[in-house]
Order: C-alpha cells, then sequence, then structure tokens
C-alpha cells in the first residue's frame, strides 16, 4: 500500500536507529514527549523504544482523546443517555470508560438506555433523520480532528432543520494542554515533568497546521518536530529532535510534511469557527483546570447544544483515588508505576481512562510493553 | 486511503489495501480519483501531497547508511540496536 509500506520498512528503521544512536550526546538526556496518544500506541506497537540509546527517553503526554476527559464529564453523559426519549451516540472508545460510583456508558446501556456506537458524525445525523420520534444525542470528544466533522454534522442538521438532533461537545484543544504541560502553576502544583523536545501530533497538525507550536519553540526554547504515525515517521522526528538538541535550536521542523502544511487545513478550521466558541474554562482529567481549553457551541446553535437543551449540570468527581491516570497524563508516571496496573486494571477491566482507550499509556504499555521491563 | 471513485458532491469511496469505504470529503479541496488522503472518523483531512512525500523519501532513503556500516563494522550488530 502506497504511504505506508515505505514508512514501516526495517531497513531504513536499521538506518535512522545507527543515526540516533551516533549522533546522541552520551552526556545528556534527551526526554522527549509525544503528545499523541496514536503516537504512544505507535511507539509501543512497533518497539520504537527497543531501537533507541539508554539517554534517550520517551515521556508519553495527555493526547488521548478518551483519557483527559473527567470523570464529571462522562457522569453528565451516562445522566443524558439515562433521559426518556434519548438515544446516545457514542464513539466505540468512551463506552467502556469508568465514571463515578463504578458507571459506564456500557452499564447503562445494560440497564436499558439507549446508547449506539457510531464510527462518524454522518452515522449520528442518520440516527436522527431516523428517529424522529427520539432525541438523538451526540457525545462529542476528541482535539481538533473530530472538530471539523462535529461542526459539519450542526451545520447540516440546522440546514435539514434537524429539530431532535444535539451535541454533548467536549472538544479540547492541543495548544492550550501543551502550554499547561509547560507553565501552568496548577500542573507545576501536581508535579510536572522536565521535557526537551516534543513530537508533534500528525492528524491535529494536519487540521491546524504547524504555524501554532512556533509559539513554544520561541517562547519556552523547546524544539518541536511534528511526526506522522508510522515508525519510521517517528524514528525520523526523534532524529531531528536529537539534532536540534545537540546543536541548540528550538525550532518547528515538519516531519509531516506530506500531509501538515504551516496554516493547515483551512476549510476545517472556517468550518469549526463558524460554530463553535472558546469555553472560558474547562476540566481535564489530570490537567486540573485550563481556561480557554475546549469549545462550546456558539449562542446562534444554542437549540443543537445537549447542555443548554436539556439543562444538565457539570458536577464535578475525581474517579478511582487509587488510580494513577492523573500523573501518567502528565508524564510525571508510567503506567507501571500505578499500583493497579496489570493486577486489578486490565482493558478487560479498566479502572482508569488510560486503561480505556487504545491511545492510552497503560493500554499500551499493556497489550505490547508489560513484558518488556522483564527481558532487560 | 484512495479515493476510488467520488459518489456525491461531498462524499466519496476510499480503498485501503482492498476495504472499501464511503467518506466524506467535504473537508478538501478537489478530491479526484487516485488522491490519497489522510482519514480520521470518516473524514478526509487532507490529500496527501506526492511531491513531498517523495522529497521525504528521498530524505531517508540518504539517511544513515554510513552509520549503519560503522556500527556492523564495530561488532555491534549482534547487541541492543542498531
Amino acid at each position: 500500500m502506497k504511504h505506508l509500506d515505505e514508512y514501516r520498512d526495517a531497513e531504513t528503521a536499521r538506518r535512522l536507529a545507527a543515526s540516533i544512536h551516533r549522533e546522541a550526546d552520551t552526556d545528556r538526556r534527551y526526554r522527549l514527549m509525544e503528545f499523541c496518544g496514536g503516537h504512544t500506541h505507535a511507539i509501543f506497537r512497533y518497539g520504537i523504544e527497543d531501537l533507541l540509546p539508554a539517554n534517550i527517553e520517551m515521556v508519553h503526554g495527555p493526547g488521548c482523546p478518551v483519557c483527559v476527559l473527567p470523570t464529571g464529564r462522562l457522569d453528565m453523559a451516562i445522566r443524558l443517555a439515562k433521559r426518556d426519549g434519548v438515544i446516545l451516540a457514542s464513539y466505540g472508545d468512551m463506552l467502556r470508560v469508568p465514571g463515578s460510583k463504578g458507571q459506564s456508558l456500557m452499564k447503562a446501556k445494560a440497564d436499558g438506555a439507549d446508547i449506539r456506537m457510531v464510527y462518524s458524525t454522518l452515522d449520528a445525523l442518520k440516527l436522527a433523520e431516523a428517529n424522529p420520534d427520539r432525541e438523538v444525542i451526540f457525545f462529542a470528544i476528541g482535539f481538533e480532528t473530530t472538530t471539523p466533522p462535529t461542526a459539519l454534522a450542526i451545520e447540516a442538521a440546522a440546514k435539514a432543520k434537524l429539530g431532535n438532533f444535539s451535541v454533548f461537545c467536549n472538544h479540547v484543544l492541543t495548544p492550550s494542554a501543551i502550554a499547561a504541560i509547560l507553565e501552568a502553576p496548577a500542573v507545576r502544583d501536581l508535579g510536572a515533568v522536565e521535557i526537551d523536545g516534543f513530537l508533534g501530533p500528525a492528524h491535529v497538525s494536519v487540521v491546524i497546521g504547524s504555524q501554532p507550536y512556533e509559539f513554544f519553540a520561541e517562547e519556552y526554547r523547546k524544539p518541536v518536530a511534528i511526526s506522522g504515525f508510522e515508525p519510521i515517521d517517528i524514528l525520523q522526528s526523534i532524529l531531528m529532535l536529537v539534532r536540534q538538541l545537540n546543536e541548540g535550536r528550538a525550532e518547528v521542523e515538519n516531519q509531516y510534511i506530506r500531509a501538515v502544511t504551516r496554516d493547515g487545513n483551512l476549510r476545517a478550521k472556517q468550518a469549526v469557527s463558524r460554530i463553535f466558541e472558546l469555553r472560558r474554562d474547562f476540566e481535564w482529567r489530570g490537567l486540573g483546570h485550563i481556561p480557554y481549553s475546549a469549545l462550546r457551541l456558539k449562542d446562534a446553535y444554542a437549540a443543537f447544544d445537549a447542555e443548554r437543551r436539556f439543562d444538565e449540570p457539570y458536577i464535578a468527581s475525581e474517579g478511582n483515588k487509587a488510580c494513577a491516570c492523573p500523573a501518567i497524563l502528565r508524564g510525571a508516571k508510567k503506567p507501571t508505576d500505578c499500583r493497579l496496573f496489570g493486577s486489578v486494571c486490565t482493558p478487560e477491566t479498566p479502572l482508569g481512562s488510560c486503561m480505556v482507550s487504545s491511545e492510552g499509556a497503560c493500554a499500551a504499555y499493556y497489550s505490547y510493553g508489560r513484558m518488556r521491563e522483564r527481558t532487560q | 486511503m484512495k479515493i476510488v471513485a467520488l459518489t456525491g458532491p461531498e462524499t466519496a469511496k476510499v480503498s485501503l489495501g482492498g476495504i472499501v469505504k464511503e467518506i466524506s470529503i467535504a473537508l478538501i479541496d478537489d478530491p479526484k480519483p487516485g488522491d490519497y488522503v489522510v482519514l480520521h472518523v470518516g473524514y478526509a483531512l487532507a490529500k496527501i501531497d506526492e511531491a513531498e512525500a517523495e522529497r521525504t523519501l528521498a530524505l531517508l532513503a540518504a539517511e544513515g547508511s554510513d552509520a549503519l556500516a560503522e556500527f556492523s563494522a564495530a561488532g555491534e550488530a549482534t547487541e541492543a540496536p542498531p
């Protein structure tokens, strides 16, 4: 398959790894955060860490949309789903995320709530068209990649006067989370981690472009390499970061230039700005409250905003206290540092969000990495 | 993901190694059969830029042969990578 096989080639990987080994300075450490959960998954799936010298450490970031949604927002989705006449349409990976008091969408479904798994916002629209006597609520989550599809669905619903469709909006912003990791006092109090450089997300950057990262490179002197999702992409990006750090540069480099431009996808950005505006405050699991870090529907589209339409309040909830997800999401702890990991918390019976999504660090460790430390 | 056919003003069929799926092309400019796209939750987010892909592959082709040869010559090939 073109544009895929080339970036999974073993011989190319060996050459890149050789360059990384030769150029990495043994007198220093390289702590590189891959922001995006898609990268976390790929790093474990392809055993990237085993190709790196010991002084290059990959720190797993908070870019897993399922993982960063706080328990209180999931509880809201469960309450919405349990209302009479409601069909809640959700991306599949939200269904097993634990809410408060052992609840989850899966359990609510078993108890009789009408919860449907959808692949795309188009499926949610079709559900609303097919069920005119029901209220269809789309549980919208995710970073800048899933936001434009939600925006287009709302526009389509408005155009078709689809009065029984609404969106429970939980869309969040990548640059806000990176800024929070770099500077927010709340995160400092919670215990942060020193990071030397960032592997920039792939699909998020396709939408927002490389420009938003320039601020982090300039202001915080942290190099960024925007990386594709394949193993060769990741190795090449790591090499770019090693070179920048060796040369004392802090720039935004674009490894995924076959899909990412400086300005990103204008059509997608315009769709988002027509429908959404910034929320003054949003709570993130692991990062706490971050101002202007999430989106809500503009007043003109209030009729499609499930929070306003059903007057559903947000009630903060702590989740399982023994779960180390919050620290893992900041890169301050590894999954294996959590005493629940792999014993009572597994992908089959997750106690924390990081074990649910395949993009979560705990799920990636469990699926591909949990035997790794034993063999070393 | 390769576009194999346009099926409507904002929809297309794409193929990934033989698996065919209908997706939205509402977010990209000027989609055509034969274009490769980045797909996310049922929406094409971008077209792959063929010229940039070739440049990336050219960079990759030139990377690390000498470093790999050095490591092999030093007898380190049997150790942890490379």
